[in-house]
């Protein structure tokens, strides 16, 4: 690969500079690592999640995922019903039945009928499911890390949660991963 | 990523490895090319069928980045066919 870099020079250096000797090889161009934070629940937002985080598993970048608020609801097994240890905790999850093939669109949502549709057109244009692309990304190095203060708020223990998740963590860990370099992505 | 062979080329070629994933749309071609570059040896070319027209250029981006040969693509009817030497 031959890189030129073109500048408007107006007048030329007074004293060139000394001729740099061609390195060895090209420096290869550092990769980031990549980081999604899985904020929202909804199906629209956790399918972007899992195709970005599949796809970035696949181009062998280190891809985190940091899941948070309603985003831990995908990572609720999905023949979990009622999760939590008090009644609001529970009545939430009642309320918004938790797993992955559970969500629902934020919009359209029509009783179910949105998501049926979206199922849909999806199976038939042989678009992965959410859940697939989840699997695919597991096996791919993609570390999912839930985020503790949503668990303890929601009630959910590590076993409410999908297997092969990573430790949970708090926001300072996002934020010190964001210092050292991870592209940031909030989803 | 540009090619590095002719379609002449390309159409000689006898991959170690035919993915076919035509009706797969994105991410579904490259999710199977990575999973099928995992089984070849290294040196060996993949071909990718697919009836996803992003699949070529994604490959592409994808080989480039893990440090695989892209070697180019075939338009066949109604699927590409993408070529892709494993370098390591």
């Amino acid at each position: 690969m031959t890189l030129t870099l073109e500048r408007p020079v107006e007048a030329p250096p007074v004293e060139a500079p000394a001729p740099q000797p061609a390195p060895a090889h090209e420096a290869e161009p550092a990769l980031h690592d990549i980081l999604i934070i899985d904020y929202s629940g909804d199906l629209e937002r956790t399918w972007a999640t899992m195709i970005l985080a599949s796809t970035a598993g696949a181009m062998g970048a280190k891809c985190r995922v940091f899941v948070t608020f309603w985003g831990l609801q995908v990572f609720v097994k999905d023949e979990r019903r009622i999760t939590g240890q008090n009644w609001m905790q529970k009545l939430l999850a009642f309320m918004q039945r938790p797993g992955i093939s559970h969500r629902k669109l934020s919009k359209m949502n029509f009783l179910g009928m949105g998501p049926w549709m979206m199922g849909k057109l999806a199976r038939q244009y042989k678009v992965s499911s959410p859940k697939e692309l989840l699997e695919v990304a597991q096996a791919l190095g993609v570390e999912f890390m839930p985020c503790q203060m949503t668990m303890d708020m929601y009630g959910l223990t590590r076993d409410d949660l999908v297997e092969g998740m990573a430790e949970p963590v708090g926001a300072a860990t996002v934020i010190g991963l964001m210092q050292e370099g991870s592209s940031p992505l909030f989803i | 990523m540009p090619a590095t062979l002719t379609e002449n080329e390309l159409e000689n070629i006898t991959a170690a490895k035919v993915i076919d994933a035509r009706g797969a749309a994105c991410p579904g071609p490259l999710l199977e090319a990575k999973k099928g570059m995992g089984t070849v040896p290294v040196g060996s070319i993949i071909e990718v069928w697919s009836s996803d027209p992003v699949t070529k250029s994604d490959i592409g981006a994808w080989a480039t980045k893990v440090g695989h040969e892209f070697l180019g693509h075939i338009a066949a009817t109604g699927y590409d066919r993408v070529f892709v030497k494993r370098a390591k």
